[in-house]
């Protein structure tokens, strides 16, 4: 299972990228192949402020609909809008095209309580 | 001594293996007697060792007389009572062709979608029939009633837009206002009730209820009042009346964001209130919020359009607590003869007896104007509101009684009358307003009148297949295409855990469509029901009797609803005695998700307690939610036999655990089958269990609903049973009304009615006995090839058991789907898929099935365990085997190619019974992802229809 070592992970299965004060968020390929094939997501409004490990998304497969947790708090200032005709980049591209939305970071400090790539792959093995 | 399995006894029909064979499959399970078998399974603990005290045995003859003569008081009169009930003529073509067809009300929930493409084709066209004349884009198929519709409409718009105050206009139907105020309460939802000319719109308001026409008849512009809503920032919900929006404008171009109903008067009984089926219709961003079920157009394996459940995991059975509605089973049965009155009447048709409805209320109108009354000019579609000036209302109704009429007291000094297809000469009518005497006038025929800029301009039902079958020949052939397509009871045993698809007998349906059954309004004078009492009467102490409690209530139509009434009640008790912090329920991970979306509608929080490795409640973990919310405990909700198919043996701890900390416990009565006559909830420890009637107590699945959902309660609650705002009922501080109609679906309470009389106790106590040996003769017979999953202490399951097949998808690639799938080619309807446990099938055969047909279906398994076997031994392809391109159609084994590395027999013909009757499924395997990715909830138009390689 692909877990890049350029990002940092949540027990939840999202994935952030931070550059500078802001940040990309998404799920992880763990995440993705769980959920099969993912059918309607349901992004962040930008403007929605976002608290760390509360609800921020939702993602819908064949089979469930599973809640999506903000990794970190601050001000969403852009949703991906390529997800809304092609939710399938969440399972092609988990990493990359399928990022689910982009935060301004309101507490830099949240991103020690976050995982590193080997903490992750142990939590998944 | 006589037994259940003499001669002339219903029960020796209803259950389905003879004494001998019962000794055969004894001898497979290693148990001595019955009695043996049930000493294993049931805990002695909870034992109930004497007679139920139940009325003897009837026979099919004898209980039917009986049931006539008690319902023989009841009177038939005229009802243009309006409140969104109408008069209507069910076509006989229907009429016999679905409701009396068991063909058609046999059939489950459609979720193996291949065996069920004839009533989702008919469920499509019931969502089209609704768009079209709605002018909404999507609709569902269907909810209950058009109040709870109302209710549903309200919780979704909330999810959309936030606020906490629902506005509703005064001139809705008063049980849904009241209906209203029952779901809003325990979620926090102020309901401000405005008049329609002045609605008050301050504050959080996020939505807002018009009905359209009103309950008094009246027909107000829709748009300017859809504008000032969404100017105020709310959304607009529409209650209609579908035969009106045939004549007047649709709501969804005026602008309205929801729109409720019901579709009762197309062609389905007033039945004394139910069942019929209710709708909700909305715009395509609201998809995802709708509740209920939807029917979407997928495509097959084969690139053919093939219908499906859509957008599912929506349902609460996935989303559990976080789901803002608790909804499952739907009206299909009656959604399919609604759909089939306007293909059957066709849009002139329907059209047609719209405006003869209205213009014989405009001759009405004029006659009673002409009489005195100063009837007013305001638009109205079919309910003329009258004006008494100084006489009473109540004067008025008692002189229609004596012309066996019945209208509607709108206030003490106003009378409605609503007219429908059904009314004939308008001479008594006019004697009513004219102290009873002969009246000489002669009415005009008068033309619609309606002003320009209400109508409803353009075509309706402009799909081909509501122009296409007018005639009888054409709709019959229609009905019996679409019901070929559909695997029902009258194919094969539908082994489905959980639900228990045992006998809907003939002798039980008769009663249905008695017109002293179906013809009585729910709204009528209580005296003109007095049969109806009667046998709600006896039902509700049999169904007492039977599970132990000191009343029952038949008004919540589906076991949801019953789930819903019963913690309203314990919330309701708790606040009586000033405990109103007990707001927590305890959920076992193992219940329905059901549960949990009935408790937050309740106004609970869920906390949920976990279950050990055998399935069963971990009494560790109970306690220790307990002790946190000790004080705040209002209730435990739990399923006996478990929802893994175990007598859990701890129940009484469970129970008494709870009791002492003062909170109540709530049973799921799903697996009543397993303790019908064995145990109570009762005697145990519930406090209140709901029943499902629909599957117990032998109401059909209609594939898909109706089903009846009532509550029995200990004698601490009694009082707090569900009453009714129109008709009262229930306890002397009982909670508002679940349902629409005060006995919810009264018009099949009579199959259970029938049921219980025929069988008598001895014959209930042994369809138990019967139904828990066919499990576990089932469990015996497959356990040399498939792991069965969970058993009780001493090694027996309960009705129902549970297979493992996980470990298939490593030995072959084979996921049980696939299993499910191959089981159609075998002329098989799937056991339950993937719950309560993923990857696995839980098979409930009921009491009904014979020894023939149990072997049959385990022969099937078996065989496919071969297949299984085949692969994993790669003697199968491992891509391209005759599991993972299940199922197969008539189409691809007769196509002129044929490339796949197994015979077309082995594909088609893989048993020996196959060839003696074959049901073929009309589809291929339908693609489930794209279905959700490109969700279409309409008819397609016949191009798309045509087969790509054509």
């Amino acid at each position: 299972m692909n877990v890049p070592e350029d990002l940092k992970y949540a027990d939840s299965h999202e994935w952030i990228r931070v550059e500078g004060d802001t940040a990309t968020v998404g799920i992880t390929d763990h995440a993705q192949a769980e959920l099969t094939d993912i059918v309607f997501v349901e992004p962040p409004k930008p403007g929605t402020l976002a608290e760390a490990t509360k609800t921020i998304a939702v993602v819908e497969s064949v089979k469930a609909a599973s809640d999506i947790y903000s990794p970190v708090s601050g001000e969403v200032i852009e949703a991906n809008a390529a997800l809304d005709a092609d939710p399938a980049l969440l399972n092609t591209d988990p990493f990359g095209d399928g990022w689910l939305f982009k935060i301004r970071l309101s507490d830099a400090t949240e991103l020690d309580a976050l995982m590193s790539p080997e903490s992750y792959r142990a939590q998944i093995s | 001594m006589t037994s259940s399995f003499d001669y002339g006894r219903f029960s020796r029909r209803h259950i389905g293996t003879s004494p001998e064979e019962i000794q055969e499959m004894l001898g497979a399970v290693s148990a001595k007697d019955l009695d043996a078998l049930i000493a294993d399974t049931v805990p002695e603990a909870i034992r109930f060792h004497r007679k139920l005290d139940l009325p003897a045995a009837r026979s099919e003859e004898h209980a039917l007389a009986a049931l006539k003569e008690i319902i023989e008081p009841n009177q038939v009169f005229q009802s243009c009572i309006g409140m969104g009930y109408s008069g209507t003529i069910t076509p006989s073509v229907i009429r016999r062709n679905i409701l009396e067809n068991p063909g058609w009300y046999t059939a489950y929930t459609p979720y193996q979608a291949e065996i069920a493409q004839g009533r989702l084709e008919a469920l499509l066209n019931f969502q089209t029939m609704v768009c079209d004349l709605t002018g909404m884009e999507i609709s569902n198929a269907s909810l209950l009633d058009e109040s709870t519709a109302a209710a549903e409409a309200m919780a979704m718009c909330q999810g959309i837009k936030s606020g906490d105050v629902f506005v509703a206009s005064s001139d809705c139907h008063p049980q849904t206002l009241a209906l209203l105020q029952t779901r809003a309460e325990p979620l926090g939802i102020e309901i401000r009730v405005c008049n329609p000319d002045n609605l008050d719109l301050t504050g959080d308001v996020f939505a807002v209820l018009l009905q359209y026409p009103g309950t008094d008849g009246v027909i107000r512009p829709l748009t300017p009042l859809v504008e000032s809503i969404h100017a105020a920032g709310a959304l607009a919900v529409v209650s209609v009346d579908l035969l009106a929006l045939t004549l007047i404008q649709p709501p969804g171009e005026c602008g309205a964001d929801v729109v409720v109903g019901t579709s009762q008067r197309f062609g389905v009984p007033f039945g004394y209130g139910g069942p019929h089926a209710a709708f909700l219709a909305t715009r395509d961003s609201h998809k995802r919020r709708m509740p209920g079920r939807i029917i979407g157009v997928s495509r097959d394996a084969e690139g053919k359009p093939a219908l499906r459940l859509t957008l599912q995991t929506r349902e609460q059975h996935i989303r559990r607590d976080k789901a803002t509605s608790n909804i499952c089973t739907a009206q299909v049965l009656l959604a399919v003869m609604a759909s089939m009155y306007a293909i059957y009447h066709g849009p002139e048709g329907l059209r047609d007896i719209a405006t003869r409805v209205h213009r014989k209320a405009v001759a009405l109108a004029d006659g009673i104007r002409q009489l005195g009354y100063d009837v007013p000019m305001t638009p109205f579609f079919d309910t003329i509101r009258v004006p008494l000036g100084n006489r009473k209302a109540i004067e008025i109704l008692r002189l229609a009684e004596s012309f066996r009429i019945n209208l509607r007291a709108l206030d003490d000094h106003t009378v409605t009358i609503s007219l429908d297809e059904t009314t004939g000469a308008l001479d008594d009518f006019l004697k009513i307003f004219n102290s009873g005497n002969d009246v000489a006038l002669v009415l005009e025929n008068p033309p619609v009148s309606l002003p320009k800029s209400l109508l409803r301009s353009g075509q309706i039902l402009t799909h081909p297949v509501f122009r296409s079958y007018h005639t009888e020949t054409e709709l019959m052939r229609y009905i019996c295409r679409l019901e070929s397509r559909d695997l029902s009871l009258t194919t094969s045993m539908i082994p489905l855990g959980s639900c228990t698809m045992k006998l809907n007998a003939a002798s039980e349906m008769f009663p249905v469509t008695w017109e002293k059954i179906g013809g009585l309004h729910p709204f009528v004078p209580v005296s003109q029901a007095e049969g109806y009492q009667r046998m709600f009467a006896q039902l509700e102490s049999w169904l007492a009797e039977i599970t132990g409690f000191s009343a029952v209530s038949l008004q919540p139509n589906a076991g949801s609803q019953g789930e819903y009434a019963g913690l309203l009640v314990i919330r309701a008790y708790h606040r009586a005695r000033g405990d109103s912090g007990r707001t927590i329920c305890l959920i076992p991970t193992s219940a329905h998700g059901t549960n949990p979306a009935s408790a937050v509608m309740a106004g609970m929080q869920v906390v949920t307690v976990g279950c050990d490795d055998d399935g069963n409640i971990d009494i560790a973990d109970l306690q220790k939610k307990i002790d946190i919310h000790r004080d705040n405990l209002a209730a435990l909700m739990v399923t006996y036999p478990s929802t893994h198919g175990v007598f859990e043996s701890g129940i009484i701890d469970i129970c008494e655990r709870v009791h002492a900390a003062g909170g109540q416990v709530y049973m799921d009565g799903a697996n009543m089958n397993a303790q019908v006559g064995l145990c109570r909830p009762g005697d145990f420890g519930a406090d209140v269990c709901h029943l499902n009637l629909h599957k117990t107590f032998c109401i059909p699945h209609g594939g898909g609903g109706p089903g009846v959902g009532p509550i029995g309660v200990a004698s601490h609650l009694v009082p707090f049973l569900p009453g009714h705002s129109v008709i009262p009922t229930g306890g002397d501080q009982a909670i508002g009304e679940v349902s629409q109609a005060p006995w919810g679906s009264a018009s099949i309470t009579v199959i259970s009615w029938m049921y219980i009389a025929m069988m008598g106790p001895d014959g209930l106590l042994d369809a138990t006995k019967v139904a828990i040996l066919s499990a576990n003769y089932i469990a015996a017979r497959l356990e040399p090839y498939y792991t069965v999953l969970y058993k009780g202490t001493t090694g027996r399951v309960a009705h129902e058991c549970i297979l493992d097949v996980r470990d298939w998808k490593t030995r072959a690639g084979i996921e049980v789907e696939d299993i499910a799938k191959r089981l159609m080619d075998y002329g098989f309807h799937a056991p339950t898929m993937s719950w309560p446990v993923a990857g696995t099938l839980m098979i409930e055969p009921t009491e009904s099935e014979s020894k023939a047909e149990l072997d049959r279906f385990c022969d099937a398994m078996i065989s496919i365990h071969g297949e299984l076997r085949a692969i994993e031994t790669g003697e199968s392809d491992r891509e391209n085997n005759p599991l993972v391109n299940a199922p197969h159609t008539a189409a691809s084994v007769t196509a002129d190619t044929w490339d796949r590395p197994y015979t077309r027999q082995q594909a088609a013909f893989p048993a020996p019974w196959l060839h003696e009757h074959k049901f073929w499924p009309s589809v291929a395997r339908i693609d489930n992802v794209f279905g959700d990715r490109n969700v279409f909830c309409t008819c397609p138009s016949m191009e798309e229809f045509e087969p790509a390689t054509a």
